[in-house]
This record gives C-alpha cells, sequence and structure tokens, in this order.
C-alpha cells in the first residue's frame, strides 16, 4: 500500500499546530479549527490533493469533550496517494466550523449532509439546509443519542398531517435486526422495541 | 362574456404553493420524485423561462435508510447485506468494497483465490450495471431496441449471479476475510462463455447508437462537464473519466490483486453525454477483458482466510465436528469479527464511481462510526451547475448519462 511518506513533516514543518492522528492507513492530522482552511488550501494548491473526497463528522457522546470531530479525506491524483484531515469543534452545544465550499464547491452537499445528520454548522456555507432529511425535522439522527428505532415527530406536510392526524413513529423492531453497541458485549445492547400487543398468551390483533 | 384569465402573479404563486425565492416571470417546475428519467426518487425542482433551466435545486433523501446508523448498531458481517441495497444494480462490487475496507481495518490479507473471485464478481458487476445505465440511457433519449439487447445480457448475468449466490439482485457475498462460498463446479467457464458471446453482442449494442443521428443530437454537447468542475465537485468513475481526467483507482491504488491484470482506462476528451456513454461503452469491453484474464489465471487454494480465526467464521463441516470451531463459531456470529482500534478509509472503483467506506472502530465486532462516501451523491452535486441554461428535454439526457443510483445516494 503506498502512503505519502514525506506529507508528515511537510505539513508539521508549515503548520506546527497539526499534530499527527493515528491512523492505520494514511498520514493524518488534527488541525485547530481555525487553521484548517489553511492546511486544506496548502494541501490542495502546493501538495497536489486536488480532490476533496469525503467529508464527515465523529460524534464521541455527550459525555466527551471535545464532543464532535470533522474530518476531510483528499486524494491525490498525481501522486495516488489520501490524506486525512480531522478538527474538534470547540463548542459542543452549538458545533461550528469553518466552511470549505470555497476551496471545492463539491464541498456544498457534503457539509449539508454533516449538518443534517450531526447538527455541526459550517460557518461560510452559501445554503446550509437539510439534505437527506426534510426541512424542519427536529432531530439529528448521528448523533450517538439518537435512538436506532428512531424518534416521534411530525410529518413534513403539515397540510396532510392535519388532515390524516398521522405522524412518524419510533419504527418497532421486532423481528429486526440484533442491535450492539461498539465495544460492548452484546448484552448491553439498546434493546429493541417489542410489539407488545399480542405474545403467546394474547391473540394478536385483527 | 369572456372569462379573466389574468391573475396577479402573487396570487398564483401562493395558490400553488411555490418557493418564494423562485422569480415570479418564471416557471417552477417539479420533475419527481416519481419520474420515469430521474431513475429512482430524485426530484429536481426547476426555475424555468420558457424552456430554458435558469436554476435547479435537486431534492434528495426520500430513499434515506439511515444505513450509516444502522452501521454503528450490528457486527460488520451483518451490515454486509445492507451494502447490497446501495447501487442496487451492481451489489457484488459494493460486498467487495466493504469487505477490503474493513480487512484494511484488521490489516488483513485474502488468499489469492479470493482475490480472483472477488475481482471477478465485481467486473461481472460492472458489465451488468453499465448495461442497466446503457439500456436506460437509450429510452431516455429514444431508443427502445438499446433495451430490451442490454436487458438480455444483463439477465444471462443474474443467471451467473443466481448460481454463485442464490440470489439474483441481493447477492450479499463477501464475509470479512473470505466470501459466502467458493464458486460452484463449472461456474467460471460459464463465465468465460458468456465473455466470449458478449463481445460481438456488446459491439452490436453499441453500434445502434454510436453512430445514430438522433442519438448524437441528443448526447454530443449536451452537458459538457469541464475538467475542472469534475475534479472540484469530487466526481468520479465514467462521469469523472468522461472529462478527460484518467483516475481510476483500480490503475492507480491496486487492490485485490488488479495489478496483475491488464486492461485500459478509457477517457473522454470533451466531458459531454456523449463522452460518458462511450467511457462506459469501452469500460465494459475493458471488463471483459479482465474477467477473461481472471477465468485464465484462476488461481487454486484457499478462498477464505483461514489463519484469521477471529474474523472468518470455521466451515460449515468443522464446526458440527469440533466443539473448539462451534465455540469460535458461535463467538463471531454474536459478537462479530474482531477488530482492532483504529481509522480506516477505503475506496474502490465502482461501476458509478468511486465507493469509499470510513471506519472509525474502538475495537470489537461492531463499528463506532462508519461513513459511506457514495459516488451518486458526489456526482448529483454538480447539478445545480450542470442543468442551468439547458433545456428541460437535454436535463433528462443529462440525468441518464450521469448514471446514479438513488439508494447509493441517499443511503
Amino acid at each position: 500500500m503506498t502512503t505519502d511518506v514525506d506529507l508528515p513533516t511537510a505539513v508539521s514543518q508549515k503548520f506546527p499546530s497539526a499534530t499527527p492522528r493515528a491512523s492505520l492507513d494514511c498520514p493524518a492530522f488534527n488541525v485547530p479549527p481555525g487553521e484548517i482552511l489553511a492546511v486544506l488550501a496548502h494541501l490542495r494548491d502546493a501538495q497536489g490533493y486536488d480532490f476533496l473526497m469525503d467529508l464527515t463528522a465523529i460524534d464521541w457522546t455527550a459525555e466527551q469533550a471535545p464532543r464532535f470531530t470533522v474530518v476531510w479525506h483528499l486524494y491525490s491524483s498525481t501522486k495516488h496517494t489520501y490524506v486525512r484531515l480531522a478538527a474538534d469543534c470547540v463548542d459542543a452545544a452549538a458545533p461550528a466550523m469553518p466552511s470549505s465550499t470555497g476551496l471545492w464547491p463539491g464541498a456544498d452537499w457534503l457539509e449539508r449532509e454533516t449538518y443534517d445528520m450531526f447538527g455541526i454548522k459550517f460557518d461560510g456555507h452559501p445554503d446550509l439546509r437539510r439534505i437527506l432529511m426534510w426541512d424542519g425535522y427536529p432531530y439529528f439522527p448521528l448523533r450517538k443519542e439518537f435512538p436506532l428505532a428512531g424518534l416521534p415527530a411530525d410529518l413534513p406536510d403539515a397540510e396532510v398531517a392535519a388532515e390524516t392526524k398521522a405522524g412518524l413513529i419510533a419504527a418497532p423492531m421486532a423481528g429486526g435486526p440484533f442491535v450492539a453497541t461498539p465495544g460492548g458485549p452484546m448484552g448491553d445492547a439498546e434493546p429493541r422495541a417489542k410489539d407488545e400487543a399480542w405474545n403467546e398468551q394474547t391473540e394478536k390483533p385483527e | 362574456m369572456a372569462a379573466d384569465f389574468s391573475f396577479p402573479d402573487t396570487a398564483a404563486k401562493t395558490a400553488a404553493n411555490l418557493p418564494q425565492e423562485f422569480d415570479p416571470e418564471k416557471m417552477s417546475l417539479s420533475m419527481g420524485p416519481s419520474h420515469p428519467s430521474t431513475h429512482g426518487v430524485l426530484r429536481i425542482q426547476f426555475e424555468l423561462d420558457g424552456e430554458i433551466v435558469t436554476k435547479a435545486d435537486p431534492v434528495i433523501g426520500y430513499l434515506h435508510r439511515g444505513d450509516e446508523k444502522i452501521a454503528e448498531n450490528m457486527t460488520y458481517n451483518q451490515f454486509v447485506p445492507y451494502t447490497d441495497r446501495l447501487d442496487y444494480i451492481a451489489p457484488l462490487a459494493n460486498n467487495m468494497a466493504y469487505a477490503i475496507a474493513v480487512e484494511r481495518l484488521a490489516q488483513l490479507e485474502v488468499p489469492a483465490r479470493c482475490q480472483a473471485i472477488r475481482v471477478l464478481t465485481a467486473e461481472m458487476a460492472r458489465v451488468s450495471s453499465h448495461l442497466m445505465g446503457l439500456g436506460a440511457y437509450g429510452i431516455d433519449v429514444g431508443a427502445w431496441t438499446v433495451f430490451m439487447y442490454c436487458f438480455e445480457e444483463r439477465e444471462k448475468l443474474y443467471k451467473l449471479f443466481e448460481e454463485l449466490t442464490g440470489a439474483r439482485f441481493t447477492t450479499s457475498y463477501t464475509r470479512i476475510g473470505g466470501l459466502q462460498r467458493d464458486v460452484p463446479e463449472g461456474w467460471v467457464q460459464q463465465v468465460d462463455a458468456f465473455c466470449d458471446q458478449f463481445l460481438p453482442i456488446l459491439d452490436e449494442i453499441l453500434s445502434l447508437l454510436s453512430r445514430n443521428k438522433i442519438f448524437l443530437d441528443r448526447t454530443v454537447d449536451i452537458g459538457v462537464i469541464s475538467r475542472a468542475d469534475a475534479i472540484a465537485y469530487g466526481l468520479s468513475g465514467p462521469n469523472l473519466r468522461g472529462s478527460g481526467v484518467a483516475n481510476d483507482l483500480r490503475k492507480d491504488r491496486p487492490y485485490s490483486g488488479y495489478e496483475q491484470y491488464e486492461f485500459d482506462v478509457p477517457v473522454g476528451a470533451k466531458g459531454d453525454c456523449y463522452d460518458r456513454y462511450l467511457c462506459r461503452g469501452q469500460e465494459m469491453m475493458q471488463s471483459v477483458k479482465i474477467i477473461k484474464q481472471v477465468v485464465k489465471n484462476f488461481p487454486g487454494g484457499d478462498w477464505y482466510a483461514k489463519d484469521a480465526r477471529k474474523i472468518f467464521a470455521p466451515p460449515k463441516d468443522k464446526i458440527l465436528t469440533s466443539m473448539e470451531e462451534l465455540i469460535n463459531n458461535f463467538m463471531i456470529v454474536t459478537e462479530g469479527p474482531q477488530m482492532p482500534a483504529g481509522e480506516v478509509y477505503f475506496e474502490a472503483e465502482n461501476p458509478k464511481g468511486v465507493l469509499g467506506f470510513y471506519i472509525v472502530s474502538k475495537g470489537g465486532g461492531v463499528p463506532y462510526r462508519l461513513k459511506i462516501r457514495s459516488p451518486s451523491f458526489c456526482n448529483l452535486s454538480l447539478l445545480p451547475k450542470l442543468c442551468v441554461g439547458n433545456l428541460v428535454s437535454d436535463v433528462v439526457s443529462i440525468l441518464g448519462s450521469l448514471d446514479f443510483v438513488m439508494g447509493e445516494c441517499d443511503r
């Protein structure tokens, strides 16, 4: 597997605040949020990392500080190598990060998705709206406290909701997938919501 | 008495419940989410000046199932069936990309035979995906015949998939550290026979379109993606190569033994719809070339990583006869394949583009975070720029040429 071996020294010389990050494959750096755009621009213009392949975030749960880490993956079409950058959001209650849409227009949708799923605001994004969920959805589903079964919410269309009196319900997962937690035994898994309306004793309602 | 049809624009706009930002002089048109040319549940909210698109806002998420959330709540092997449902036109390629990503996390190399089978299935999936894309594209621009030809060939491939995996569509063929099973006897020869009869038919299919006046009128110089745009928007696959960027991870960062095979990377010159069509056509030929090479030098030996005892479940006869293997199997099924803590990002060259998996592990059998970098999502992010200035009927042609799958875009 090929990696860019010269990159770690080049980046740490130019940006002393960028510290190496544990990684099993490509070079990776932890960068302070204030410097992330400068590092990204340097990698793109001086190091040949012309593709922004991926942009996402990790939620380390509400107990951890810092709670949210935003992760960028860049690819160089000349060196054929990757680099990973990570920046921690300072404020867990109102997480924010500078937007990289000025460097790559393709970051637009990726940042919208990260905002949609984690609630991280990207400062300077031209049109930060939800993208996979609908406008007005009250939760950020990839945050760790959001349960797998979902949470009750209103339907996106108020008119339909008023007409049908229907709403979103948490998905009953009886017979659904086994649910597990990372690093913990299966016994600690999130309990599955079971359909308690019928069992061996009481008949299945018609 | 003549009826009065002159409504004030603002009133008409309020009545139609249109977004406020649209210019009242212009017309608003919602295309999709259930429209034959949006290939799934893509919706595009257009602002039109006559028949020219002045603004396009894609609305996605109709097929969002929360795959990344689901992945955080199940073991690595349990997630394999969910990868089928990303790019459901080429599930075998997704299976392979996901398995390799997790194996990179475990720092595990699978044996040569396993790698060869994966390459074989991924290339067959590429042919089947491009056949589907080509047939559907033909229909989009008014050529029914191509669809019939393509689906006949695709059906032959699906018969082979069924024989190999037991399923035509949702194959779930890979496991972490190996495969669901070895290839059946005589199957590889059937694949070879398919390739032999397929090449002349492919020529015939392409000859139906490549010099077809109607097809040329609908595709040449339509939807031109410049090289700079293709890079800036993170395009990948034939959409990127159509714009003249010769990026192919199978060549640039070979995985699963791609370095042994000889093939070319077709690139376009202009980046219009026609170039993307040509790239897909040529890619199928290159895939067949790879398949022929795999079949010719089909390696023997193990088809799963035998030494990875905490990752790949032992074979059934061992489970039924040995206590230790039974316990081992039980642990792998209940606790999941055991992974070290760490982070990896792996991308594979899938039919639609570059499919990436970013896995954050805290150890154990369940990922802490799994991000799917979907090629269709990134390819579609160019739409607001690409549609503007085109006729609505050309948007149909552009969408077909991008060859996206909403299952993968929305995840």
